[in-house]
Order: C-alpha cells, then sequence, then structure tokens
C-alpha cells in the first residue's frame, strides 16, 4: 500500500515550507526516519524525515517550489508497487492524506505516472542523478568554489531554480555584512564568520545601486522585529556586571574540563538569567488574551549569527540542567544553525532571549523583544576598567547587560530587581556551575 | 563618412579593384549587359568591356570551373552565382576543387578566387531559391567563407578577398542590398577572419551575421529601452571563424544569443555555442540560446515565411530567456 508523505508543519507559525532539495531520488530506497528532503521554512532548512520505509515512487513537487503545510510531496510504495495517480491527485490539502487511510479508487484509463515507471520488483533501477545534484551555473559554481560559498545553502533565481550569478554575489554581500571575528573572549559562536574586511582606504569605483532580494529568513526577521517595534512598547535598562570571578572560574574550568565541557560566558548568563527568571515570573511571560500567560518552563532562546540573518536556538528547562549540559546543547545546537540544519525543535518555544555580542567588542547595545516574548538581554563585552574598590583605584573586569522589557507586562522597577538579582547570581559562578 | 548602400559598395569594390588591377575580371550569368541581377555591375560592362566583364551560359558548375582555371593562371577571378541555391550544381567544383588544389598540389599554385553569390529568405522566392546554406561551406577546410552585414565591411572585406590569394566564397544577402550604412572614403580594406564588437552593451552577448546583425541591432534598441544592454558580436567570416572578440564579451556579460538565418540544426549557431562551452566553460551563468529559421523547407507564403525566419521579437525574446 502506498504511503504519501505531505509537507510536514515546522513551526507554530508555519504555512508553507519550499521545498530546496530531494535528498532521494524517484526510485530510490528510502528507510522510515531518513532524510527525504531538505525544507527551508521562514527560520531555516530543515530536513525532512521520510515516516514510512520503501521506495520513494513519485516526487509531486519539484525542488525550489513552495508547497502548502500538509500538501502531498512524495508517494512511498512498496518496492514493485505500482499506485494509481488518483491516489494523490485527490489528495486533500487539509490534513497529511495517508495512503493507507485512503484506499486507491480505480480509475478506468488512468494508469501509473508515465514519467515514473516502477522497475520490476528484484530488479535495480538506476536514480536519476541530476536530482542529486544542486542546480547551478558553471560561473556559479566557480564563484562558488572561490569564494567558498556553499551552493546547497542558496536558493536559485534563475530559471527552473537554478543558481545563478546573482544569487552567489547576494550571498557573499549577506556574508560579508555579517561581522566576523573570532578573537574576543565573548561567547556568540563565531565558527560561521570569515575574516574581518580589510581596510580600504583608496577611493574604488561608485558602484550602481542594487536590490537584494530578501530570503525567507530576511523576510521573516524583518517581519517580526517590525511588528515587535512598533507594537511592543519597549523599555531599556542597562547595568554593568563585574566578571572577575566568572572569567576567572571559567578559565580555570576551561583547562581542566576538556573540549568537550568548554564553558563560555554567555553560558553562564543564560543559567543565571533563568535562575533569576524562577523569581520572577512575569519576566518568563507572553502577553495573551486574557492577560499575562506566566509560562512554566524557562525555555532560553541564544542569538546564533548565520549567514544572512540570525536564529534563536532555545535550551529548554535551564534552570533544571547543570551548567556543562546548558553549555554542550547550545553548541550543538549553534552548530547545526549555522550549518543550515537546524531542526524544527531547536528554535521553537523560547520563554526569553539573549543576544551577545561580546565577541565583537561591544560596550553595550540594545536588543528588540522577540514576541511573543517580554523581554530581552543584550550582554556586551567584558572590558577591563578603573574602578574604585575600597576607596581604591583598581582594574577590573565589567560586562554591561542591557534588558529590553515590555511595558504592557512589567515596569522599570521590576525590570532593574531583575537585572539585580541577575547580577547577584552572576558574583556566584561557583554556584552557577555546580549547582543543580 | 558617406552613406551608401550595399548595394553601392559591393559595386564600388568590385570597380575599384577592377580599376586597381587589370588582372581582376568578372564573370556569371547576367553580369555583363544586362547589369547584374541585383544591379551590382550596372555600367561595368560598358566601362571595362566584355574581356572583363564576361556573361556566362546558365551553368554553376562551367563558371566556377572556368573561374578557377583562370585563378590558376594567374588573374583574379570574381565569379558570380545568381544564388548560393544555384552553388549547389557547382558543389563539386567549389569544395573539391577550390577548396583543395592548393593543399593537393603541394602549394605549387595560389588560387587567387572569389565566388560571390547571394542567400537568404524573406522575398517569396519559395523553397529552392531562399536558402541559407552557408554553415555547409563553411564545414569545409581550405575554403574561406565571409558573409558581411554592412555596407563598409562588404566594401573593405570584397577588396581583401579579391587581393587575397585564397578561394573565397563571398555571401551577400538579397534583402541587405538596399540597407544603408556609413563608410569610409577611399581606399580601404578589412582583414577576412576578425569577428567585430558591433555594438558595445553589458547583459547579453548577441552572436550574429550578415543580415541578422540589422535584425540583432533593432532587437538591441528595444531591449535599450527596458535597460537592457546587448553587445553585439559580428562575425563576418564564419571560417576562419574568430572567436576571441565572442569569448572576450561572454567573459563579459555570460550569457549568449546567436542569431542565425538559416536553419538550427548543425548551423553557426551550433559551432559557436560549441566553442563557447569548450573555452568558457566557468563563466557560463545560463545555456546560450540560438535563434535561426525553424526547420522547415521556407514557405512560399508571405505570412508563413515570417514565421519561419527568425524575428526581431525572436531575439528580443532569446535575450530575455538568459537574463
Amino acid at each position: 500500500m502506498a504511503d504519501i508523505v505531505a509537507m510536514p508543519k515546522l513551526g507554530f507559525d508555519m504555512a508553507e515550507g519550499m521545498l530546496v532539495r530531494w535528498v532521494i531520488a524517484e526510485g530510490q530506497r528510502v528507510q522510515k526516519g531518513a532524510v527525504l528532503a531538505e525544507i527551508e521554512t521562514d527560520k531555516a532548512t530543515v530536513e525532512v524525515e521520510s515516516t514510512f520505509s520503501g521506495v520513494v515512487f513519485k516526487h509531486l513537487v519539484t525542488q525550489g517550489t513552495s508547497v502548502p503545510v500538509g500538501k502531498p510531496i512524495a508517494v512511498i510504495t512498496a518496492e514493485g508497487e505500482s499506485v494509481d495517480p488518483s491516489l494523490w491527485e485527490t489528495g486533500s490539502s487539509e490534513g497529511a492524506p495517508k495512503g493507507t487511510q485512503k484506499p486507491p479508487e480505480t480509475k478506468p484509463g488512468v494508469q501509473a505516472s508515465p514519467e515514473a515507471p516502477l522497475s520490476p520488483a528484484g530488479s535495480t533501477s538506476t536514480p536519476p542523478i541530476d536530482q542529486l545534484e544542486i542546480k547551478a551555473s558553471p560561473l556559479a559554481k566557480k564563484i562558488a568554489r572561490e569564494q567558498q560559498v556553499d551552493l546547497a545553502r542558496l536558493v536559485g533565481s534563475g530559471p527552473e531554480g537554478r543558481i545563478i550569478r546573482r544569487d552567489v554575489e547576494a550571498a557573499l554581500k549577506t556574508l560579508q555584512l555579517s561581522p566576523a571575528v573570532s578573537k574576543g573572549k565573548g561567547t556568540l559562536p563565531a565558527k560561521s564568520a570569515s575574516a574581518a574586511p580589510a581596510l580600504v582606504f583608496r577611493a574604488a569605483p561608485i558602484p550602481g545601486d542594487e536590490i537584494v532580494p530578501l530570503n525567507r529568513l530576511r523576510g521573516a526577521i524583518s517581519r517580526r522585529m517590525t511588528e515587535s517595534k512598533q507594537q511592543v512598547p519597549h523599555f531599556y535598562i542597562t547595568r554593568d556586571y563585574q566578571v572577575d570571578d566568572l572569567l576567572d572560574l571559567r578559565e580555570q574550568w576551561n583547562e581542566v574540563a576538556g573540549e568537550e565541557n568548554h564553558l563560555s560566558i554567555n553560558d553562564f548568563i543564560v543559567k543565571a538569567a533563568a535562575l533569576s527568571l524562577r523569581q520572577f515570573p512575569n519576566i518568563n511571560a507572553s502577553l495573551v488574551e486574557g492577560g499575562i500567560k506566566r509560562h512554566g518552563h524557562v525555555n532560553i532562546g541564544v542569538a546564533v549569527a548565520i549567514p544572512g540573518g540570525l536564529l534563536t536556538v532555545v535550551c529548554r528547562d535551564v534552570d533544571q540542567k547543570s551548567l556543562p549540559a546548558i553549555g554542550s546543547e547550545i553548541r550543538v545546537m549553534a552548530a547545526r544553525a549555522r550549518d543550515g540544519k537546524v531542526r524544527p525543535e531547536d528554535i521553537e518555544g523560547s520563554t526569553f532571549s539573549i543576544s551577545n555580542l561580546g565577541m565583537y567588542d561591544v560596550e553595550n547595545f540594545a536588543a528588540i523583544i522577540n514576541p511573543p516574548e517580554v523581554a530581552i538581554l543584550a550582554v556586551g563585552s567584558a572590558r577591563e576598567v578603573p574602578s574604585i574598590i575600597a576607596e581604591e583605584l583598581a582594574i577590573t573586569r565589567m560586562m554591561k547587560i542591557t534588558i529590553s522589557a515590555d511595558h504592557r507586562v512589567t515596569d522599570g522597577a521590576e525590570a532593574a530587581q531583575f537585572m539585580q538579582l541577575l547580577g547577584d547570581y552572576l558574583n556566584m559562578p561557583l554556584g552557577l556551575l555546580t549547582l543543580v | 563618412m558617406a552613406q551608401i548602400t550595399m548595394r553601392e559598395a559591393i559595386s564600388q569594390a568590385l570597380w575599384e579593384e577592377m580599376e586597381r588591377d587589370p588582372k581582376v575580371f568578372i564573370l556569371g550569368e547576367e553580369v555583363g549587359v544586362w547589369g547584374g541581377t541585383y544591379a551590382v555591375t550596372k555600367g561595368f560592362y560598358d566601362h571595362f568591356g566584355p574581356e572583363r566583364v564576361r556573361d556566362t551560359p546558365i551553368a554553376e558548375s562551367a563558371i566556377v570551373g572556368a573561374a578557377i582555371g583562370a585563378a590558376l593562371t594567374g588573374l583574379r577571378p570574381v565569379a558570380e552565382l545568381m544564388t548560393i541555391n544555384f552553388a549547389f550544381v557547382a558543389m563539386d567544383h567549389i569544395v573539391n576543387e577550390a577548396a583543395k588544389l592548393h593543399y593537393m598540389f603541394g602549394g605549387q599554385m595560389k588560387l587567387p578566387l572569389v565566388i560571390r553569390t547571394v542567400g537568404g529568405g524573406g522575398r517569396q522566392l519559395g523553397a529552392t531559391h531562399s536558402q541559407v546554406p552557408d554553415a555547409i561551406f563553411a564545414h569545409f577546410p581550405g575554403l574561406k567563407v565571409v558573409a558581411p552585414g554592412t555596407p563598409a565591411d562588404a566594401k573593405g572585406m570584397l577588396k581583401e578577398a579579391i587581393r587575397s590569394d585564397d578561394p573565397i566564397l563571398f555571401i551577400e544577402e538579397a534583402t541587405l542590398y538596399q540597407v544603408r550604412g556609413e563608410v569610409p572614403e577611399g581606399d580601404y580594406t578589412i582583414p577576412i577572419g576578425k569577428s567585430t564588437i558591433a555594438r558595445p552593451g553589458r547583459d547579453v552577448t548577441i552572436v550574429t551575421y550578415s543580415k541578422e546583425v540589422d535584425n540583432s541591432f533593432k532587437a538591441a534598441q528595444k531591449l535599450a529601452e527596458e535597460g537592457i544592454e546587448v553587445e553585439i558580436v559580428d562575425l563576418r567570416s564564419l571560417r576562419p571563424l574568430d572567436m576571441d572578440p565572442v569569448i572576450e564579451s561572454f567573459k563579459k556579460t555570460n550569457r549568449a544569443v546567436i542569431v542565425e538565418e538559416g536553419w538550427m540544426s548543425y548551423g553557426v549557431g551550433s559551432e559557436v555555442a560549441a566553442r563557447i562551452y569548450e573555452t568558457a566553460f566557468d563563466y557560463v551563468d545560463a545555456p546560450v540560446k540560438r535563434v535561426a529559421q525553424k526547420e522547415v523547407p521556407l514557405p512560399y507564403n508571405r505570412t508563413l515565411e515570417a514565421m519561419a525566419l527568425p524575428q526581431v521579437e525572436d531575439i528580443v525574446n532569446a535575450v530575455r530567456e538568459v537574463l
């Protein structure tokens, strides 16, 4: 019996997804759980796993097509099985139709799709190789090779979705815009970032204006940030935190704990924020119909810069986890995000967010709240500054953090107290590291 | 510079070369007393006399054969074939004798022969009289094949062809005889086997020759109104084929449309496209597109004939498709 794979819903606000690439070609065997295709949602490129085992009988959509959630995208059959096209042609678009629940009606005169002839059982069929390859012009491939751009992550604007020069050049532009340093002590993952732009003092020819089309991620960021900044009354509180103890402890830990257990400054902040949020449920909340929904779980979103935009990977129930576990989870998810292989659960369900630009030698900045959350932290760099301690001038390492908060839900005094408590936790890094 | 027609340009070239070199003479059907089927040699008979402007029987094989013989003995014949469709009758003389004698006899003799002929459709002359078999002749090593698209090129290249010691098929286009263009004053020649950038542009390279140069300019003008700047490369000569300006242009635009009046299969476009892929593969950003005659014997009916021949709109559409 044939099974029909439908466009999955990969996020609560996902209406459609772009099928970027078929991983398994027509005629090839697929195991349940194997990656069948790659789908680009507003947020990320996600791998779609096959929900059935069998042979991919037919792709119902071509690469580069946007498909509404629930619409059939592929037919999987037992080896050698022939299928009536009416099975998917009449498939409804509301739910995910499943062949097993809907016996195929026999339509007189309609045969199995002629362009996808099934090989007889037992014989081996050769999958069309070009479906596994990326469609790009030779010029685009050459530029991509020279500039080390991963074509698999681009969406082509040429005929039949072919990646052409302008697509690669647009991607290169975006890459150059995303800041790129990895020398700081900061915590924003910088693996994907390329070298800092070279300094150019001489006047260069004035380039013409050009319009770079918004990709889905850029479009989603643009829409959501505009909504947030227009609809959410932000207020901001900045506080300076002395982080000498935290930095010393982190340094010692990283020396002895081994590569896989390395902690970033941000990991400490994530944990400290989660513990603080437990005591400030109003800030771990969302404004909903009829009131303020105080979330039971404390799920912290950590902003990760990726080429062309940013994603927020979500560490769940942070208050329940050890600091090394938190650090390891965030590291793994951030790597997936940078590789364009983020999973839906990596980026869904945050109740509070943290954006850290410490690695870029930033003194301070303010972030835009990520709805439906109520607040976000913007973390600057740890800097050596002159301080007065016990009436003596001393050098201390300080870090500024700014909270942006939704005034509809919380107020300045509450947010300031939260920031104070955050400081108390950051002053006790050993507690953050050892206690769960 | 003077604005003259293609007919005047070719006529001037012949006249000037005959004045310059007494070894140059013309032979062909109706070239003398009648002054040429397309009036290219009007007045020549009276001025140069029957010795140097010879009317021949209706026998293309004899015309080319006699011209080959004359060339071998040191004269510089310009044989006229009334249309290229009649060249098939003289095929053996053209491709087996003219193209090979110098080679087969170890270079003992030269063959300073020009065969002027006329091709092209669009004049309701029916399937057998409207062909563009340029590529067939360009297939043979040993024969130079040129087909200029402007009066200036026609004059300069014909003079060069007459002075050349090689056999050259000089293909004119019947619908171009009335086209006007600027032609330099005085004596000048244009080298054979050199393509040229006829119109600079940045977006798409159009590679073409002969009549389709004119159509490509019209297409370029339409496209320019949309902000699309095409670069036109005029091949001028099919053998030797000079790809340098084509490749140079293609490396800049990364996309090409090749326009020819003849059929697409095994045509000039096929050859140029293949060479682009061979030498500039890493610069290809879109598949090369060919615009050519539909694969049918050219209809007599005016409407059908126009549908079968490449039109300006076809070129415009092809350019949009590769962008």
